[in-house]
């Protein structure tokens, strides 16, 4: 097991625009989410905007501080440290951003910004080091020749490459990948994705992959995570989620996956969820899902439910809910009665 | 509104605080017996000095002069001047008109000769009319105030007077209100010379920000629309491309009643400025001391002024 | 979407790769970029606006250097008071141009011409000199207070909007009132303790938006230090704005230390100076109309070139404003 959450915690105090600054107001981004990541596998955490899973790619980089939880790393626990101390483990968990345009210094060369793991590191001589580029280069597609362009020269599919050749130069262990595909054209997200897989086969890497389309998420996972307002409402393998999905809300987010036979898509009934996400200042009480869910019941609104393996799932397959799905429920026909 | 008000007073009274520190502690800390020296004299034995030190309280700890320096300020007290006992306030009552006809008077002829030119300029680029005008403000604009208002003085007072047409006097100040005529007879060049120099950044500043509205999606909707020209211009185009100008106005405007110190003295007109340079020739702290305070609070509150503004104009600044 | 692994990697081997950007055609050289400065200067080059005055510059420069040599060449020194009757009339007064002086004399009989070069060199140092010292002191207090925030921060944009509420030439004049006496580098001091707080203000602005840029994020995330994301991300971001605010405030410094000297309280006496040049015009120029004409108009060339320059490079660093000039 590579890394481990245990009930990791994130809270952000609100800013007040008086001059006075006490606010008890908090946004809960991250509420209790504990997750394993298995060396070489790919975890896939899925969910809407708002829900906390850029905050949490962010907590397991340690570029915030948790408010509460613990965050082990190849077996040390990497909570409390500090940035110092944080750094040499920094070689080892990189980062690949969602916006190719700004993670990118514009009046950086290329070379530059993906020699700088090498040179924060102490990585090598300058010879070495440019070589060493060139290589990475090359790995992820783009020609080594153009190590002295600035990034305005480049495509937002290559600009992304070049923050994956950033991300990879140093063989890290663990990759985060923050919505690593969401800002481009939908032909580039295939190229990028393949690019990405292929990477993970070639360098034995082990990826974070945060998205909000399923449909990509599935290509690329072994196992997948869905979040809502903060919390795990259900993890399981990539087949068993996509085939016997327990959540309410994860077959919502299911049933708005395109489909590409138009009579298949014709036949599909849409799970329309009523309402917008909740604010994560306050979030609902007990079931956070409940005021949207298309099933609720009264115990939905008065206890939180667990995230357990339902029905007969095998242990690798939990959900946090009540009333879950079952194989041939149709959730479009649901009723509340909550 | 009330709130976004407050705050900005409050801001601006911390401001006015730092400016009484800094000035206190640039003049006086630390000058304590040079300031008995002056006051005592030249001829003065050291008893004098001794006694003279006493009498100032500079004897007291930094911060208890600090206090009773606040102290008499927050009763509207500035001391008197080193040399002749004068209230620093009397001083600052004369003088004040003075810069304020000044700064006034040129701070309109410098608005609607700038932005009229500026905007003139601006609907017409590259037009020989334009070329003609941005070179004149360029012109203006790089010509030092004293230079400027010499040579006014050159040609509209001497060289008209030695001709016979004495229009000009060549300097001091003649107030409103005994003579309305000698008043504005005193003032035309003066006023030129502010003015026209800061007319000619207002034209650079007035022509750049309307060419930059002008390019915007909105105007050209707005001529698609079929509007005419010039509702294109006055309705969408002005509002957008005034409000840096605005800005500037309320601080320029409060910066020139801090003392037009060149124009004044150039044109022997006791304002401010004036004052404040024969205060520091002559060490005449007090006084310095004075108009610096009374030349940071109009900036500041200028500054409100203008955030006001922007607040009553630009809804998206209140929810700030 | 559910292409085999093999498929997957001669896809993105072959044609993907080099979308937009062919491979460089064999024997040429490695292709640089352009850095957004030295295409600023290439726009700058083509301005002939900004040449013109930037070789003005040159001109008021070499000549300032050159002063001694005019000296020589005319034979007079710049603080040498001449007696001889084509120097000073009997009763005192100044010498109109003549081909002795070319410039005519002062009131103490001294060569204008010789004068005006010397008072170039005071000119132009301080202007510079100012300059320079004011856009360090401004850049390196803006950066710092708006990168690391904080206490520190709140302290100084304080400061900054104190001093900034004291008007410029007022503020100067009172620095100088403190410090009790002046010389050339002194009146450097003191205008650029006028200044520094504009500039200040502007870098802590363009800091503070640039430190919550995602490759900043991205820096941080590869254990970047803090003096580093300083040095390597934002601080070249910072230069092209620090440039612009240097060519805007060169003039400014030439004419605050011309005025310092009209008012009295720059370079003391007897050192040639514009400002004071005009300064001692001011009782005399209606007879002698060259002691007023001579420095005032070397003041107004020098700045107007150093103002036509500075907008020609604020217009190549920012090529969307309207320029009058077009190429």
């Amino acid at each position: 097991m590579l890394v481990k959450l245990d009930n990791v915690v994130k809270h952000f105090p609100v800013q007040s625009t008086s001059i006075r600054r006490h606010s008890s107001d908090v946004v809960h981004a991250v509420d209790g989410v504990s997750l394993e990541i298995q060396r070489g596998e790919t975890l896939g955490l899925v969910g809407e905007t708002g829900c906390g899973k850029s905050t949490l790619a962010r907590c397991v980089t340690r570029l915030y501080d948790l408010t509460s939880g613990r965050i082990t790393f190849d077996g040390e626990d990497i909570t409390g440290l500090s940035r110092r101390q944080m750094r040499p483990l920094r070689a080892q968990i990189q980062m690949i951003f969602q916006d190719p345009y700004g993670s990118l210094n514009p009046r950086r060369r290329v070379g530059s910004i993906i020699a700088d793991p090498l040179v924060i590191h102490g990585v090598g001589t300058r010879d070495k080091r440019k070589s060493l580029v060139q290589e990475t280069m090359e790995l992820v597609g783009l020609n080594p020749e153009h190590y002295n362009r600035f990034p305005a020269e480049f495509s937002g599919g290559q600009r992304q490459r070049i923050g994956v050749a950033r991300a990879l130069i140093l063989r890290p262990k663990l990759v985060v990948c923050d919505e690593p595909v969401s800002a481009l054209d939908v032909s580039i997200q295939a190229q990028i994705i393949n690019l990405l897989a292929d990477l993970r086969a070639e360098l034995g890497l082990t990826y974070l992959f945060i998205a909000h389309d399923l449909s990509v998420v599935r290509h690329v996972s072994d196992r997948v995570a869905v979040m809502y307002l903060g919390k795990v409402v259900e993890r399981a393998d990539s087949t068993d989620l996509y085939n016997h999905a327990r959540h309410p809300y994860t077959n919502a987010l299911l049933s708005a996956v395109p489909v590409p036979d138009p009579v298949a898509a014709e036949a599909r009934q849409r799970i329309v969820l009523a309402g917008d996400v909740p604010s994560p200042i306050a979030p609902p009480e007990a079931c956070r899902f409940h005021p949207r869910c298309p099933k609720a019941e009264q115990i939905c609104t008065l206890q939180e439910p667990a995230l357990v393996p339902r029905f007969r799932d095998p242990e690798t397959h939990d959900a946090a809910c009540h009333i879950p799905v079952a194989d041939e429920e149709d959730l479009a026909t649901a009723r509340r009665t909550a | 509104m009330i709130r976004f008000l407050a705050r900005r007073l409050a801001l601006g009274v911390v401001v006015m605080f730092l400016v009484t520190i800094a000035v206190y502690v640039m003049f006086f800390a630390g000058n304590a017996e040079n300031i008995a020296h002056r006051m005592a004299g030249r001829q003065a034995t050291p008893d004098v000095v001794q006694r003279v030190y006493d009498n100032l309280g500079l004897n007291r700890p930094i911060l208890a002069q600090y206090g009773h320096f606040v102290w008499r300020l927050l009763h509207g007290d500035l001391g008197r001047d080193y040399y002749h006992q004068v209230p620093v306030t009397t001083i600052l009552k004369q003088a004040a008109p003075i810069t304020f006809s000044l700064a006034i008077g040129a701070a309109v002829i410098w608005l609607v000769l700038g932005v009229s030119a500026g905007v003139f300029s601006s609907v017409r680029p590259r037009t020989l009319a334009d070329r003609a005008f941005t070179t004149t403000a360029l012109f203006f604009y790089s010509i030092p105030v004293f230079v400027l208002g010499l040579t006014l003085l050159y040609v509209f007072f001497y060289q008209l007077t030695v001709h016979g047409l004495a229009i000009f006097p060549a300097s001091g100040y003649v107030g409103l209100t005994s003579n309305p005529y000698e008043w504005m007879r005193h003032l035309i060049l003066p006023w030129l010379t502010l003015a026209l120099i800061s007319a000619a950044a207002y034209t650079r500043l007035s022509r750049t920000s309307m060419l930059e509205v002008l390019g915007e999606d909105y105007i050209r909707t707005a001529r698609a629309k079929g509007l005419s020209e010039r509702r294109v211009i006055v309705r969408h185009g002005l509002r957008s491309a005034l409000a840096p100008v605005v800005t500037q106005f309320g601080v320029d405007v409060a910066t020139a009643l801090g003392g037009a110190i060149l124009t004044e003295s150039v044109f022997g007109l006791p304002g401010l400025g004036y004052e404040s340079v024969h205060a520091i020739n002559d060490q005449d702290l007090p006084v310095i001391v004075g108009i610096v305070i009374v030349a940071a609070a109009a900036v500041i509150l200028a500054n409100i002024a203008v955030d006001l503004m922007y607040a009553v104009l630009d809804p998206r600044v209140r929810l700030h | 979407m559910t292409q085999g692994i093999g498929d997957a990697i001669s896809s993105h081997v072959s044609e993907g790769a080099f979308e937009t950007l062919p491979a460089n055609a064999p024997g040429t050289k490695a292709i640089e970029g352009r850095s957004p400065v030295s295409l600023a200067f290439d726009r700058l080059r083509r301005d002939r606006g900004a040449m013109i005055s930037l070789g003005l510059i040159v001109a008021i420069i070499v000549l300032a250097i050159a002063a001694p040599g005019v000296a020589a060449l005319t034979g007079h020194g710049p603080n040498h008071q001449y007696r001889g009757l084509d120097a000073l009339s009997p009763s005192g007064q100044p010498h109109a141009p003549s081909t002795t002086f070319w410039f005519g004399t002062d009131d103490q009989g001294r060569d204008i011409l010789v004068r005006t070069a010397y008072g170039a060199r005071i000119s132009l140092m301080v202007g510079i000199g100012a300059t320079l010292i004011t856009i360090t002191a401004g850049t390196v207090v803006g950066l710092l207070t708006g990168y690391f925030g904080g206490i520190v921060d709140t302290v100084l944009a304080r400061i900054i909007d104190m001093v900034l509420s004291i008007p410029y030439l007022l503020f100067a004049i009172a620095l100088v009132a403190i410090l009790g006496h002046i010389n050339m580098w002194l009146v450097m001091v003191v205008i650029a303790g006028a200044g520094w707080a504009s500039v200040a203000r502007i870098i802590r602005g363009q800091v503070i938006s640039m430190r919550e840029r995602e490759y900043v994020e991205a820096a941080r995330s590869l254990g970047a230090s803090d003096w580093r994301i300083i040095f390597v991300d934002i601080l070249p971001n910072v230069i092209a704005p620090a440039i612009v605010f240097a060519t805007l405030l060169l003039p400014v410094s030439v004419v605050t230390e011309a005025a310092l000297s009209y008012l009295g309280v720059g370079v003391p006496p007897p050192t040639a100076d514009w400002g004071q040049m005009i300064s001692s015009a001011q009782g005399l120029y209606q007879e002698a109309w060259w002691y007023l004409f001579f420095p005032g108009i070397a003041l107004l060339i020098t700045t107007l070139a150093f103002n036509i320059f500075g907008d020609g490079v604020r217009d190549a660093f920012d090529p969307r404003s309207d320029r009058l000039f077009a190429k």
